[in-house]
């Protein structure tokens, strides 16, 4: 039997968690300093993952299976494949972030936030790696506490409302999720086991309506339109570090869920709700888009564009290729590292101003130059320039969703016009134009606030110049997925429709100059 | 991969990330790294230029970049002889700038930056014409318009400046739109982005056609004009020419080295580039000749009333990239390179002298306060003399040699709109040599209308600004003996060395023909610089009592059109209007947040007891949570 990682894991920062609980209160640099190692082994931890991962297999590796409740075949069954790795490691990462982020700007009940923030880290580690479906359930709703709490006491002003909102909206979708789940126990012989379902055949007629029941909960969590009215309070009235963990890793459980229950679970009805889910993205994409021209409220806008950004990767998700999915997949961890590192950035200038109407800023640039240039890397990012991660995840779920109907990528391509417009807007209307007089005396970022921002830099270029370090994790997976889903482990790709036809001419009459290119091209190439 | 090939990029790319981190602390020496890097870039550009000439192309990956299921793409290098021609633009100009702009922005607070953003551009650029691939060619596509982006905004506490660099960026983005969509096209058809496998099996796509919407179109119509989409966002075609102009917010030497010799002729590079795919279509090289002849025209009717001096010679800049335009729509694609050479170097020049003027005017560009430099700055005068010369199709200078070609072959092409792009080309011949010397001669010439104290402090400028000047008014005399047509006597040496990539243009002309059709277009540029002598020295009230007579006209040249004001009412306004009135506020606000806070509302009213469920405590709602999950599982257990 081989060591426990994946127990480690979890229960590592659960544990640090209750030792903080331990300290006294008054002892606040301590604590920080506490959560910030825990937080730091807890990366260290994850490393063994990313060398000692098998990325030639789909099945489920760093296995543990105990049976925990015997009376209903409940299991402790946790493993990971290339769908769920690389999430252990960004949640570890963000955790990191988000404690240091945090560093200066709580004021009240510290021990109880960085208590918090380590309680979710375990639950969040806990969904990405259960296997039994009851486990899973229970970090799921783990999850919402310490959330609910970050939002609801360290939050602004307006907490109380976004928070129950918040919670009050997943629990909704978590309900029927749970019903969907009991349906699957009864109807799969009494078993919790994720893989042992999936293996399962399920009547259509039943697939539809589990379809539906998990929709509700990861469509929630996505947020996908028109379920998404909660994220834009929960992010504005979010401390920066709950916005950071809400956009880095806990909306991508939505995805996450998709990609786990429904589609391996649920084939038949994934296939026959492709385009309704890919109308959906569209929307969200559109939608999203478009609403971010109309706010004026920083982290709103921001909010709103992880809406549209979410929509591209349902997008990708459902358009079921290997492109789109894998695309999808990496466009998840790539927007949990630029939205992750815009709310940072958010957090340490408002830290500063204590203001997120957007009119109020301007010309920032001039006495910030380096969170400037910070800022702009994160927008070229987040508008998907090539040489940044958000490109190659775009790319892939376009192409991919092109192959698949080429319509549908034609409609998400004008998110990328309107990406555009409204980031380099916001870009403008804090950093550039005239300075604004009130902030002539702002401090620029110090040691601790670089060193925060500085590995969301390192994982934007790095996944966008040599994203295969990435996505050579998903390749098996993915294709084991497509096949499960679609019987093709290339998923669908034949939407483009062409056609020979004879009746056509080409322009140049004097075709020996195509012949002669052609032959020189070849040259030059041997 | 051979080294020299790899320096040519990656020099500047280190430059960029040196003076970026480290520019502010070396301040006014921190030209150094920027100026030597992109110098050996160039003397590589030549090392490179000989090996093809000697018959040693590359064609190399470096590393693969993204690779998903059956999709590979890898970062490569293709030198061919397009690549060297294009090498050689890019290096020399830029090196020029560079020098040029220690002495145009000395002084200025960001002068590291100015510098790392022209070796990012540099870089970028290389990148965009080095590619043996579709997406590497859209990386640099993109990391131009950034630094395009950042170099329009470089004052960017002015406002006019920071809404310039994103009007530039988004307007681009509506050409991505439809080049990426063309990526993609040819990604189904061909399975993968590369040159060379594309190139060399062209013909799988010859008698394919491609539906969508329950239309049939014939693909490669489809691929090429999605990708002259993007063309036509890079160079500055109707209808996405507007950002061109306005991007003459950011420092001259900038307008000279992106926004008139290198980044706006991608679009041309992109076309030649992909000549196997439109010469497949006669329709995509008619679209794009008829599009070359009307942006053409219409740049030019614009460039007429202007009085901004870097305006005019920004809507020169337009027309002339829709000569090459033209020049490749009718499938002269080495005519349209060769104009694309020359151009750079009596374009930049021009710019650069604008500079040098604007430099001695203390930052005044409006034409209306200068005249009569000529005696205060002889080198700028000279120089600009011979720009505008070259310009306006002059025999002897380069213009001359590559915009002839270009009208010859248009003449002679079996492209539909062939004669009608000829026809508009040499009228704009005229047209260009007109404002050309209008502007020419109301800078230089007549009695000096600025300010006493302006006027106290003319003066030429220092040597690191006149020198380049003086070696691109070389390069605007001789750059078109290089393809001196065999009709004067030459081989054609141009069109002989590009012929491995860019072909034979489809037909020409007999050498009769071309004789007529060269005394029509350099009679066309005579009388336009007569008219301009006549208007501007010996009649000087004409301009005012033309403008009079035509009003309207008049207005509809000095207002661009109303181009902007018809985006700005029919795009920009509606689009922001509707994302406040329909979609925040009728749907987000109205409709959704209405039923979901109108669900707990509802409940709340029908019973007082339940108003606790939003009472915040999460003891309570995780004790709503628990017996909610134990009912249901009571109610699935019993009914199974």
């Amino acid at each position: 039997m081989s060591f426990p990682i994946l127990s480690l894991l979890i229960f590592l920062p659960v544990l640090g968690g209750i030792a903080l609980l331990l300290m006294r209160s008054e002892d606040v640099k301590n604590i920080k300093i506490m959560a910030l190692i825990i937080s730091l082994l807890e990366l260290a931890c994850t490393l063994p993952l990313w060398f000692a991962f098998d990325k030639t297999t789909f099945h489920m590796q760093f296995v543990e299976r105990h049976s925990w409740i015997e009376l209903f075949n409940i299991e402790y069954y946790l493993g990971l494949d290339g769908i769920s790795v690389l999430f252990i490691m960004l949640s570890a990462l963000i955790t990191i972030l988000c404690i240091l982020v945090s560093w200066n700007s709580i004021q009240i009940k510290i021990k109880e936030f960085f208590v918090a923030i380590l309680l979710l880290e375990g639950a969040m580690i806990g969904v990405f790696c259960s296997l039994d479906f009851f486990l899973f359930y229970i970090f799921w709703e783990a999850m919402l506490i310490p959330m609910f709490l970050l939002i609801g006491v360290w939050g602004g002003p307006n907490r109380i409302y976004a928070a129950t909102k918040f919670f009050l909206y997943t629990l909704i979708g978590s309900l029927l999720m749970l019903v969907g789940i009991i349906t699957l126990y009864i109807r799969g012989g009494n078993t919790f086991d994720i893989l042992a379902l999936a293996a399962m055949d399920f009547p259509v007629g039943l697939q539809m309506i589990l379809f539906w029941a998990f929709f509700a909960a990861f469509a929630v969590k996505v947020p996908m339109w028109p379920v998404h009215t909660w994220l834009p309070d929960a992010h504005t009235e979010a401390p920066a570090a709950g916005s950071v963990v809400l956009a880095g890793i806990l909306i991508k459980m939505g995805a996450y869920g998709f990609l786990r229950f429904s589609m391996p679970i649920l084939p038949e009805a994934t296939v026959s709700m492709m385009i309704p889910m890919l109308v959906l993205s569209l929307i969200g994409i559109v939608y999203g888009g478009f609403i971010c021209l109309a706010q004026t409220d920083l982290k709103r806008l921001i909010a709103y564009s992880s809406v549209s950004h979410m929509g591209f990767i349902t997008l990708g998700i459902f358009a079921l290729n290997t492109q789109s999915v894998e695309g999808g997949i990496l466009q998840m961890i790539n927007h949990g590292v630029v939205t992750g590192a815009l709310f940072l950035g958010i957090g340490m200038v408002y830290e500063r101003t204590h203001t997120r109407k957007i009119s109020d800023y301007g010309g920032l640039a001039t006495n910030m130059p380096i969170f400037a240039s910070f800022f702009l890397l994160f927008t070229l990012a987040s508008v998907g320039l090539p040489g940044t991660n958000g490109f190659i995840g775009e790319f892939l779920i376009l192409l991919g969703s092109f192959l698949t109907r080429p319509w549908v990528a034609l409609v998400a391509a004008t998110g990328l016009i309107i990406g555009a417009w409204y980031m380099l807007w916001l870009y403008q209307r804090i950093f550039f134009n005239p300075v604004n007089s009130k902030w002539d005396t702002i401090k620029e970022l110090d040691a601790r606030e670089i060193a925060t921002l500085m590995p969301m830099v390192v994982l934007i270029f790095w996944i966008g110049l040599y994203p295969n370090s990435m996505l050579s994790f998903m390749h098996v997976s993915v294709s084991h997925l497509l096949e499960q889903v679609t019987g093709n482990p290339e998923g669908i790709a034949s939407g483009v429709q062409l056609a020979v036809d004879h009746n056509y001419e080409a322009a140049s009459s004097a075709v020996h100059h195509l012949q002669q290119a052609v032959e020189h091209v070849q040259q030059v190439s041997h | 991969m051979p080294t020299y090939l790899l320096l040519i990029p990656f020099l500047p790319l280190l430059s960029f990330v040196f003076t970026f981190l480290f520019g502010k602390r070396l301040g006014v020496q921190s030209h150094w790294v920027p100026i030597v890097s992109v110098l050996i870039s160039f003397f590589c550009a030549l090392y490179a230029f000989f090996q093809v000439k000697n018959g040693h192309g590359v064609n190399q990956d470096l590393y693969t970049w993204i690779s998903s299921g059956t999709m590979t793409i890898a970062v490569g290098f293709l030198l061919d002889e397009l690549t060297s021609v294009m090498l050689i633009v890019v290096t020399s100009v830029s090196s020029l700038v560079h020098i040029y702009s220690v002495g145009y922005m000395k002084g200025e607070a960001g002068y590291y930056r100015f510098f790392s953003y022209l070796s990012l551009f540099t870089f970028s650029m290389l990148m965009l014409v080095l590619g043996n691939n579709f997406l590497q060619l859209f990386f640099g596509w993109e990391a131009v318009g950034l630094s395009s982006y950042l170099l329009i905004g470089y004052y960017y506490d002015k406002k006019s400046a920071a809404d310039a660099g994103k009007k530039a960026f988004i307007v681009n983005r509506f050409g991505d739109f439809g080049f990426i969509l063309g990526l993609f096209l040819i990604y189904s058809a061909f399975g993968t982005l590369h040159y060379e496998p594309i190139f060399a099996h062209i013909d799988i796509i010859a008698n394919q056609t491609f539906s969508i919407f329950g239309n049939t179109y014939y693909l490669p119509t489809a691929i090429a004009l999605l990708l002259f989409c993007g063309a036509m966002g890079k160079s500055a075609q109707l209808p996405l020419h507007v950002w061109l102009p306005d991007a003459m917010e950011g420092p001259t030497p900038v307008s000279a080295l992106i926004h008139a010799a290198t980044m706006v002729t991608a679009g041309v590079f992109l076309v030649a580039r992909c000549n196997p795919i439109f010469s497949l279509s006669m329709t995509a090289l008619n679209v794009i000749t008829i599009i070359g002849a009307i942006t053409c025209l219409f740049a030019a009717t614009i460039a007429l009333t202007q009085t901004d001096i870097k305006r005019v010679v920004a809507y020169s800049t337009v027309s002339q990239l829709a000569y090459m335009f033209i020049g490749c729509g009718v499938g002269a694609y080495s005519a349209g390179i060769f104009h694309l050479f020359t151009h750079a170097f009596f374009k930049a020049l021009l710019f650069l002298g604008c500079g040098s003027i604007i430099l001695g005017m203390h930052h005044e560009q409006d034409v209306k306060y200068m005249g009569g430099l000529k005696k205060y700055m002889p080198i700028t005068y000279w120089t600009f003399l011979i720009a505008s010369l070259s310009i306006s199709g002059v025999p002897g200078l380069a213009g001359f040699f590559s915009k002839d070609e270009i009208l010859a072959m248009a003449f002679a092409s079996p492209v539909p709109a062939g004669k009608f792009a000829w026809f508009i080309g040499t009228l704009v011949a005229g047209m260009t040599a007109f404002y050309s010397f209008r502007l020419f001669i109301l800078i230089f010439h007549g009695e000096f209308r600025g300010t006493d104290e302006q006027k106290a402090h003319l003066k030429e400028s220092p040597k690191v600004v006149t020198v380049p000047l003086i070696l691109l008014a070389i390069g605007a005399v001789t750059a078109g003996h290089l393809g001196v047509p065999t009709v004067l006597g030459g081989d054609a040496n141009w069109g002989h060395y590009l012929e491995p990539v860019l072909g034979h243009a489809m037909a020409h002309p007999s050498h009769f023909t071309e004789i007529i059709l060269m005394i029509i277009s350099v009679g066309a540029g005579a009388f336009g610089i007569f008219l301009a002598w006549k208007w501007y020295v010996k009649e000087p009230e004409m301009p005012k009592t033309i403008a009079e007579r035509f009003p309207a006209l008049y207005n509809l040249s000095l207002n661009k059109y109303y181009i902007d004001e018809i985006y700005d009412f029919a795009l920009v306004k509606p689009a922001l209007s509707i994302s406040r009135n329909v979609i925040l506020n009728f749907f987000d606000i109205g409709l959704i947040e209405k039923v979901v806070n109108g669900i707990p509302k509802l409940i709340g009213r029908a019973s007082g007891s339940m108003r606790k469920v939003q009472d915040g405590l999460v003891s309570h709602y995780l004790a709503y949570m628990c017996g909610g999950a134990v009912f249901i599982i009571l109610w699935m257990v019993v009914g199974a």
